[in-house]
Formats: structure tokens, sequence, C-alpha cells
């Protein structure tokens, strides 16, 4: 058993802006199960990060408890982390993100520690608006306690040891969308092509975004009868079209059919490009999102792309008014302010 | 591209980089791995079987191996499979029971090999446990040809070359030493089965510049001197000496001369420095022992007075390449330079000679007056007599020299038994799984991040007052299990099987050095741009699956793989497997 990753890298990765290779955003070896599709997302926001040039430094990655909330320690080994109580992974990042709105906040939680446990929490984080990055690693079972069906396991499928569950299944990207969340995605941990430019993109997007990833669960729920095998994602999966995204300082180089392609700028400058869209969704239009989101499941499809976006979206921090600068740079002179200003401000409520 | 047929032995032969590079094909990490295991004997002996001088390539190879090394790849420098060798040959045990059996009863043929080098002892070695007769002439008092009398005794003991070329002879070899041949008619005449030509490339060239006559004893012949010197004829030499040449001869010729009396040792060279011959450790060395190289000087003539050597004149030039990149030396139109000499040797290059083959013997000489000899088999255009080593193709080295033998011994052996030269047995080969649990490998596969050791040497001042102390010393055990454990064991191979992928990428996302994509195929060219890091080394294949589910297929690129077994690791369905391949060259006298 290997308990490190050897030293060495290819001779030839490429650099980013900042003078890294994607090594740089590595985490320890992974202690997770072989195969184990939250292997696969990790490796994709490795990439995502080191595409997009983030500072690790700038990036906090916060979990809470489950094989999901491990996966943290397996990417990013240089960024600030925080392992939370079950399903209070967003809490957290609220008190964080108040107190320093200049870090990219990434919650990396599962199935259990977002639809049930922390249900209460994943809501409140949505209606806020909260600015950060919520992946859900969604293998439909809880794979640390042997697999049990969890409350994203669809009606009928079966686990490797267990009956056809008898009940529905919480679907995240409609909840979110019921909630209003300004940024919904569904992707599969097999597919990286998917999954990187909606990380990137999701990291760009000023607001909540939820990235509900398929990630089977090879130990416990990767069998014939269970629908989030790799097997049955892979047949069952529609596309709402591709994404590319293409950061702020590259020039354009692409071009799609018109009619089948939209762009979106966004806060920063970056563009999104969205293309082959399936006629019947438009993502910009919420009820469009919901209806499509339906009708994909009813149909037996796991539906993933790029499902709704809001292009204005105002994050707590817009709704707020809150202070622009991080309270860990705010000195005296900041907060209080002295005497004079206290008295206008008497003198404002006489 | 097609899916890549694993089952072609050369395929994954070639992975492991440095066997492959090696003349003899000697099964390198196999045999690191026993260093490390502190199994030196049984390590000594896989070397034995592949190059039968083990102790004295540990010391002087040119190792083609280390710049093949993978290791090399992916840090500044290969492992230095050379002195591991050493370490081997240092700390064995007695090996007499593990020396082939020679049978009683012997086959009645009988082979003459002309020349006891190298290439001649190894067709004796591989000949003798067959029950062949062997005679082996040569104009030396013993064995071991030009490492006997051009290697000097500060890089190579005598003990060693003795003891190595002595397992041989004990074999019950017929020795003519002292015994210059001087007719091939004469050898065939005696009515041998077969004869075996491995005399080297015995003439140093000389360069004729004015003066040279008038200059007489104080200019010699490079390789002639140092054999001189190794026969203890010659124990001193001028002051000042010159060394012409930029190849390793001129590296033992400025080396010995530093120790036989030489105080101004210079070694002047037509090309650039980064242009010799010579292997850049044996111009470290030599510059180590305060020697320094001049280059772009090209000889003009000896200078003399009164009838005695006073120096010599160099005109500076300068490297110019054209387009093909084919060099000239243009003089740079400076004044000549003067340097002073009481000695000058010329190491400027050997070539072969053969005098005394008579040209009505059936061997055809090409326009260069070489043999014909056929590159597989050996044989010349005489069915009976083969050639090998230097003389067969021109200067090499040691181990190409012993690769030949192997092949020469296979090719003499088939056409002793009536069989065709061409018909050669297939290389024997192995592929074993080295799976022990569900994560555990019978081989260590964690990468060790240590650089390369550097070899311990004695201290210069004794170094230099006798030609026959050893300047390395060698690796130490504990040094010796540190540098072996930087091998990477690139006979343990990654094997896949489409089968059972579910295409999960674990093995993908776990590789450090991005050599496994799964990616849509095309043709070889396209394919490589596809891959999840840059595929430029065409040198390195590149390992194609079948089609999969997703109509995908599973490419990785050789190149800067760590046979860690991280992708075996993290396979769920043991898609990857690491199995050890052995890849052993044919011998002569085994079975087709």
């Amino acid at each position: 058993m290997s308990y490190q990753v050897p030293k060495f890298r290819h001779p030839d990765l490429p650099v980013n802006e900042l003078g890294y290779t994607r090594a740089d955003y590595e985490g320890a070896i992974s202690t997770l199960c072989a195969g184990c599709g939250h292997d696969s997302i990790s490796g994709s926001i490795v990439r995502a990060c080191h595409e997009l040039s983030l500072e690790p430094h700038k990036i906090a990655k916060l979990s809470g408890i489950g094989c999901s909330s491990k996966a943290p320690t397996y990417f990013l080994g240089k960024s600030h982390g925080f392992n939370s109580v079950h399903g209070r992974m967003p809490s957290v990042v609220t008190g964080a993100a108040m107190a320093n709105r200049e870090l990219m906040y990434l919650g990396v939680s599962g199935d259990g520690d977002t639809a049930s446990i922390g249900m209460g929490q994943f809501t409140h984080a949505i209606r806020r608006n909260l600015n950060m990055v919520y992946i859900v690693m969604n293998n439909g079972c809880y794979g640390l306690t042997k697999g049990q069906d969890s409350a994203t396991a669809d009606e009928g499928s079966a686990s490797k040891k267990g009956d056809p569950n008898p009940f529905g299944a919480i679907d995240l990207p409609g909840l979110a969308l019921q909630l209003g969340a300004t940024f919904v995605a569904r992707s599969f941990s097999g597919d990286k092509d998917q999954l990187v430019p909606l990380i990137k993109a999701a990291m760009t997007h000023r607001g909540f975004a939820l990235i509900d990833v398929v990630s089977p669960c090879v130990t416990f729920n990767n069998n014939a009868a269970s629908t989030k095998s790799y097997e049955f994602v892979r047949e069952h999966a529609a596309a709402t079209g591709t994404v590319d995204f293409v950061p702020m300082r590259e020039e354009i180089t692409t071009s799609y059919e018109p009619g089948h392609s939209q762009e979106v700028t966004l806060h920063d400058g970056s563009v999104l490009h969205l293309h082959k869209l399936s006629d019947d969704l438009d993502p910009f239009d919420r009820s469009s999102a919901m209806l499509a989101l339906e009708r994909y499941r009813s149909a037996g499809q796991i539906l993933t792309g790029l499902i709704y976006m809001n292009k204005d979206s105002h994050d707590l921090h817009e709704v707020l008014e809150t202070s622009r600068r991080p309270l860990n740079t705010l000195v005296e002179e900041d907060l209080c302010p002295g005497n004079k200003v206290l008295q206008n401000i008497n003198a404002s409520l006489r | 591209m097609e899916p890549t047929d694993v089952k072609n032995p050369e395929y994954f032969h070639k992975v492991v980089d440095c066997q492959y590079a090696c003349p003899a094909h000697t099964p390198v990490p196999e045999y690191i791995r026993l260093i490390a295991a502190q199994r030196y004997t049984e390590a000594y002996m896989i070397n034995w079987e592949s190059n039968v001088f083990p102790g004295v390539l540990g010391r002087t190879c040119d190792r083609p191996c280390e710049p093949a090394c993978r290791r090399g790849r992916v840090e500044k420098e290969p492992v230095a499979i050379c002195r591991l060798k050493r370490v081997a040959a240092d700390n064995k045990d007695s090996i007499a029971d593990l020396l082939p059996e020679i049978p009683r009863q012997k086959n009645g043929k009988r082979i003459a090999c002309i020349g006891a080098g190298p290439a001649s002892l190894t067709v004796a070695r591989d000949l003798m446990p067959l029950g062949y007769d062997i005679d082996i002439y040569d104009n030396q008092m013993a064995g071991g040809g030009m490492m006997r009398s051009q290697i000097p005794s500060f890089r190579l003991p005598i003990q060693v070359l003795d003891e190595e070329v002595n397992y041989i002879l004990d074999m019950g070899v017929t020795t003519f030493f002292d015994t210059e041949v001087t007719s091939m008619r004469s050898i065939l005449d005696k009515g041998y089965d077969a004869v075996f030509v491995g005399t080297g490339a015995p003439r140093g060239k000389g360069l004729d510049l004015p003066g040279l006559e008038e200059a007489g004893d104080a200019v010699h012949i490079g390789i002639d001197w140092l054999s001189s010197v190794a026969f203890e004829h010659t124990h001193k030499i001028g002051k000042r000496v010159l060394v012409l040449g930029g190849g390793n001869t001129a590296m033992d010729c400025c080396r010995t001369s530093k120790r036989l009396g030489g105080e101004d040792v210079r070694v002047v060279v037509r090309s650039p420095f980064a242009d010799m011959k010579a292997s850049p450790w044996e111009k470290e060395d030599a510059m180590h022992e305060g020697i320094p190289i001049y280059d772009n000087h090209t000889p003009k003539e000896f200078v003399l007075e009164d009838g005695e050597l006073k120096g010599m004149l160099f005109e500076k030039v300068e490297a110019k390449y054209d387009e093909n990149g084919k060099r000239s030396l243009v003089p740079t139109g400076e004044d000549l330079v003067f340097m002073e000499a009481d000695d000058v040797l010329m190491a400027i290059g050997q070539e072969n000679a053969f005098p005394w083959i008579e040209r009505d013997v059936d061997i055809d000489f090409d326009k260069w007056d070489m043999p014909v000899v056929d590159a597989t088999s050996f044989q010349s255009t005489n069915e009976k007599v083969f050639f090998g080593g230097d003389a067969a193709f021109g200067p090499e080295n040691v181990i190409t020299a012993v690769a030949h033998g192997h092949q020469a011994a296979i090719s003499i052996d088939l056409y002793c038994r009536g069989e065709s030269v061409q018909n050669r047995p297939a290389p024997f080969t192995n592929l074993v799984s080295q799976k022990m649990g569900i994560h555990e490998w019978s081989y260590d596969n964690a990468v060790e991040s240590d650089e390369r050791y550097v070899v311990p040497l004695a201290p210069l001042a004794k170094a230099l007052g006798d030609r026959k102390v050893e300047v390395e010393l060698g690796f130490d055990q504990g040094m010796g299990f540190k540098e072996a454990e930087r091998c990477l064991n690139c006979d343990v191979q990654t094997v896949f099987q489409e089968d059972r992928c579910i295409e999960c990428d674990a093995c993908v996302d776990i590789c450090p050095t991005d050599c496994i994509s799964f990616v849509g195929n095309a043709g070889e060219e396209e394919l490589r741009t596809r891959l999840s890091a840059p595929a430029g080394n065409l040198a390195q294949d590149l390992y194609v699956s079948e089609s999969l589910p997703t109509t995908r297929v599973m490419v990785k690129d050789e190149n800067v793989c760590l046979h860690c077994g991280l992708c075996a690791e993290r396979c769920p369905t043991t898609a990857w497997d690491m199995q050890k391949f052995f890849y052993g060259v044919t011998k002569a006298g085994q079975t087709a």
C-alpha cells in the first residue's frame, strides 16, 4: 500500500499565469476506495483551480462529514481547510465568508451531509445567495457506513446488498431552483470534459453555485440495479449542452453556429459559452430549467450540464452591504471612527 | 492507432530502457533489486550470464544504459547503473559452484578463436559448456585483449581482470599466448570446425605532420604506448606531455602520463569540448587530476631544435555547422599557438588491420578493406569463419564485443550442428504478476527522491603517485543500497486488461506523471496531442488499448512512467496489474 505519491512529475507540465503546475494544486494521496468517483471530482477541482490560475492561499475548502467530506484532504494541499460538524459546513462558510470576502469558498459535501442531516443548513445558504461553490459528491448511499440508501437514492434503485429503494429521491438541483439558487448544474464524476468548465464557471459566478455531481460508490453502489453506477449514468445522462469557459484575459477563438449558442459575461469579465443547447431548455429562465429537470426525470434520464444561471445575481455581501474589506484588515480607526462621527449619527437620529 | 500487441516481447523490452540500450541486454533492474536485497552473488551471476565481465564493466563500461535510464528523464541524473554492477562484483561470495558444468565428454567439434579479448572470451564462455574444444590464440602474454593492454590499472586493477578472464580459461580452454597469428590459411589448415576472429582494432592512427620523422622516439602512438606501460616496458615519460585526441584513449594516455612523471600534461583536441568523443565522466576524471583540455586546436607541426623535440604548433579553429548539422573546423586566422613538449602521445583513433588474412581464403573484403560480415550471424563469406568485437565492424567498446561474442557463439553452434545460422531461437521471456495482496507488491514500489550518489575517490596525491592505485573506491554496501533504491523498476510493467476496465478514471487521477489518458482514438501523431500531458518523446511508445465501452481507448505514454504501481493500486477492478517482465537474450545451445 502506498502512503505517498512519488515526488516526481511530468517534466513538461504546463504552468499557469502564476507559474504553477497542476501538481501545486494537489493534496495528499487519497484513502478513499480505489475507483471512487470522488477522486475524479478532486482531480477536476485541481484542474479547474490550476486553469483559473487561482492562488492556493486565496481558496478555502470546507466540508462536513462523510466520504465526500474527507475528499478536501486530497486536493489543494496549500489552501485553507475546515472540516466541520456533520451537515454544518454552510454555517461555517457563512461565518468565514462574512469575515473575509476575499477568499474563494469551496464547500464539499455529500448526499447524506446535504440532503439529510444538513438539509436545513443547505436551504438557507441557498436562500441567502452566499457567495460560494457548493459541490455535492452524490453517490446515493452512505458509503462510510456500508452503503445504506441515502435521501438522493432513486426510487427502485438497489445498492449491492440492498432491496429496491421504496422512497422517492430528493433532487438537489430541483430543490435549489425552488429556493432561488443563482447557479445550478449537474455533472458526472466520469466526465471531466463537462465537469471542469462547470467548476470554473461556478468559481467565477458571484453567488451560490451548486454542482450536484453523480459520483459512483464503487464499493457499495456500482452494481447493475443501481441508478448511480458508472454504467447507468453513462447510458442515461443527457447534457443540456456543452460549456466552454473562457477566462477574462484570453481571446475568444471559437465560434459556434448561431441559434445553438449563447454567451454570458461573468462579473469578472470571463465569458461562458454555452453551445449545442437543446431546444427545450433556456438556462437563463428558471421555469424553463424546472420544467426541463422534471421532463428528463420522468423520462428516466439524468439531465447534466448547466441547468440554470441568474445573470443578475446579487450575493449576500451586496444584499447586506457588508464591509468591502475583510474584517481582519480593519484597524481601530475604521472600527472606532471617533466622537465626531458618533455625534453625527446621534444628530441624524434626533 | 492499432491496439498495442504486448505479446510481442520487444514491446515490453523497449520499456526497460536500460536493458534495451545495453548491447548485451543485461537485465539491469533485476540485478539492481538483488543488490538492494544484499544478494550480491546472485546479482553478479545475472550480470555474468549476460555480460561476462561484471567486475571489469562495473569499472570501465561505456554505459549506454545510463543515458537511456528513465530516471534521467524525470530528474537530473540517471541511476549509477555501471557502478552498482561493481557493488555486486566487489561484494559477491565465491561463484565457483555457480559456474556452468563443463562436459567431460566433448562433442568432437574444435573451434579456434583468434585474439583473447572480450569477444573471443565470450565465444569460449558460451561454447565450452556445450562440449566444444576451444583454442585461443593471442600475441599478448595473457588473456583479456585491450582490457589488459589499454585500460590503465588505476581504472581496472589487474586482479579483477585476471579473475574474470580465468573463470573462462579455467573451463579448459587451450591457450596459445605470445603467439602472433600471421596466416589465416595456416589456421584453416588445422582443420577447425569453425574459426572466430576477435582481433579488435589494433592499429592506432598517427598524424603525418612536418617534423614527425625527426622527432623520433618522442612521439608515440597512444594505444601502443598504453600497452607498453601495461606490460611494464615503459616506466616513465617526459615532464611536458602533449596528448593529441579527444577520445577515451586520450584520457587514459594523459592520466597515465601524469603518473609516470608528466608534470605539465595537456590534452589538445581539434573539436570543441562538447563534441569530444570521450565519455563525459572520463573528461571529468582527467580534469579532476589537474589536466587541462585545450579544444579547437589543430596540430600543425612538430617543432625541433638540434634534432630534439621542443614542442608543437597548433592552429586555432572554430566549429561551424551547416544546415545539415555537418561540422567543419574553420581556422580563426589567429597566430599559431606553440606548446612545449618533451613527449607527444597521439590518440586520434584506431583502425582495423587484417594483413594476416590472405585474400584468397574465401573471406570477402569491402572497399574499406573490412571483411564482409553478416550483422545478425557474424558469419563472413567463408561459412566457417565468424567475426566479432571491433574486428567485425570497427572500434566500439567492451560491452558491444561481448554482445557480438554471444551472437557469434549461437551461429557457430548452429553451424556446427548443421543448422542455418539465420534460424535463431527466440529470446526467453516471462511476465508474472507482482501482486501479493490488495495493495501489496512483491517489489519495492515506493519511489525514492534521492539524487545520484557520487562514487568516493582515493586521495588525489595517493592516486597520482602510483599508476596501480585504483582511483575509484566504489560504493560501499550502504551507498550501494541507497543508489539501488533510485532504480524505478522499469521491468515491472503496467499491464492493462480492457475487458475489466469500468472507465472510472482512478488511474488517470492518481498517476503522478500523467502518463494515462482515456481519449478518442486517432493516428499516432494526432493521438499524441490528445493526451493529458505532452507526449513529445517520439522514441517512447504509446500503449494503446482496444476500444472501451464509451468508444474511447486507454493510451499510456511510456515516456516518464515511474512504475510506482499507483494506477494498479487505485484500480477497483484490477484492469491494471504490475507484472515483472524478464527478457533473456538467446544463448548458444538454447533450442528454438
